[in-house]
């Protein structure tokens, strides 16, 4: 088994437009620098992006956005991004702002086979508008649907030729869960070894979920806010 | 004199206990790290999928792939577990996180909180707010009393979006702490030379004052 492909070029050639695509990272942490520079080369556009953040000015999901690629956004925080924010009050983007905690556990259902959850997140605010509200044990609970996303793209450590993947310290956040959902999953990886280099016990996505890996190059891995104290 | 950020958040850490897992919004919550109490212990949780978080790194030794919920470089402590989103979200979700603080724009009688949205103007997204305020078991807000214009930000209900309902359990402001009760706000502390008029004044919400009521420690 192999899930090799030469590089980000090839792992998103057949990205459509009008796909609706998962990318995993929080903030710029852990984003697939790779894959999102080679969407902006492919040109595809109308794109629906599922991504807690949307990338700064330049940079991350910010590169998309600046070339009008994508469509529709559906994040939990988008705060960090001028261009996003011009595009919104003009009403060239689409925008669904979804809890934090809710997006992740849709990303989690659509990965575990599961059409909608109950969640409490948004009980009583505008984000509960025309759901379906469930009382369980004297509190109420929003239903929460599954995505249907056509790809899944995320960044990973380590892989294997046969697509397990080993997230690194807070890296990890939305990409394994995204990695389970994609109908085609993407990863990219800073090292990628043969089977059974990765110890079992340690993997987080098993390979079953990913249909494509690479090696990726040339992290720039931004930093967004670099807090520091002096040596003392 | 009404308290300054520091003040606010070092009354807040004394309600900090050994053994709790915490977690600190952005803004005055973080500054409570910096008082946590002699001899007592917390682990602090950050939502993008940290357990066991530990100060700002030395300089030169900042990692891409260790921030936290701020998306600032941090550090782990000795013990400390990484996870993704949906288990951060899940423990916070089923009661496992002992206590919340997070800043608030308004907070109502009733517990009601908006802190994420002002139409027109600022349209970031919750984030992880709503969650938060949604589940978590015990929520403390931190904030200033009122707005730069003086009106009171503790109200009869709130005027902004809501980020949750009926979840805030305290208030610590510039001006005093605040039990949210079914009878409203219950003033049980007053900052250091603030007077229970003043309090009076500058709270819109329905508002008692416990017969207990004492100066603040900060």
């Amino acid at each position: 088994m192999n899930k090799v492909v030469a590089g980000a070029d090839e792992a998103v050639r057949d990205i459509p437009s009008g796909a609706m695509l998962m990318l995993g990272g929080f903030g710029l942490c852990g984003i697939p620098e790779n894959c999102i520079a080679a969407l902006v080369k492919t040109g595809v556009n109308n794109l629906t992006c599922i991504s807690n953040n949307a990338g700064i000015d330049g940079f991350g999901i910010g590169l998309l956005l600046q070339t009008r690629q994508v469509k529709k956004m559906i994040s939990s925080y988008v705060g960090e991004n001028a261009e996003f924010e011009r595009q919104l009050l003009s009403g060239e983007l689409e925008v669904e702002l979804v809890p934090q905690g809710t997006l992740a556990t849709r990303c989690m259902a659509t990965g575990y086979g599961m059409p909608a959850v109950y969640l409490q997140a948004g009980y009583g605010t505008e984000v509960a508008e025309g759901k379906e509200i469930r009382e369980f044990n004297g509190k109420n609970y929003l239903l929460e649907h599954a995505f249907d996303s056509d790809f899944a793209i995320v960044k990973a450590w380590k892989g294997d030729r046969m697509g397990n993947l080993i997230f690194k310290d807070t890296a990890r956040n939305f990409n394994p869960l995204m990695a389970m959902a994609g109908k085609i999953t993407i990863a990219e990886v800073e090292e990628l070894v043969e089977p059974g280099e990765l110890d079992p016990n340690y993997i987080h996505t098993p390979g079953i979920y990913v249909h494509r890996i690479f090696k990726g190059s040339n992290y720039e891995k931004r930093i967004e806010q670099r807090t520091v104290r002096k040596k003392s | 004199m009404a308290l300054n950020k520091e003040q606010i958040a070092r009354r807040i850490a004394q309600e900090l206990q050994d053994g709790y897992y915490v977690n600190l919004g952005i803004g005055i919550p973080t500054l409570v790290a910096n008082y946590i109490p002699e001899g007592v212990n917390v682990i602090l949780q950050s939502e993008n999928g940290l357990l066991g978080m530990g100060p700002f790194p030395f300089e030169g030794e900042e990692d891409a792939d260790l921030i936290n919920a701020g998306k600032q470089t941090i550090t782990t402590l000795p013990g400390a577990a990484f996870f993704d989103s949906a288990m951060s979200f899940g423990m916070i979700r089923a009661g496992k996180v002992d206590l919340t603080v997070l800043g608030a724009m308004e907070v109502a009688d009733n517990g009601d909180i908006a802190n994420w949205k002002i139409p027109k103007k600022m349209v970031k997204g919750m984030g992880g707010a709503m969650d938060l305020v949604a589940a978590a078991k015990n929520i403390i807000v931190a904030m200033q009393h009122t707005n730069p214009k003086g009106e009171s930000k503790l109200l009869p209900q709130c005027s902004l979006p809501l980020t949750g309902v009926g979840c805030v359990r305290k208030v610590v402001s510039d001006l005093g702490v605040f039990d949210v009760t079914p009878d409203g706000f219950v003033c049980i502390e007053h900052a250091p030379g603030v007077t229970i008029e003043e309090i009076k004044a500058k709270t819109a919400g329905r508002l008692t004052i416990a017969a207990y009521v004492k100066e603040m420690v900060v």
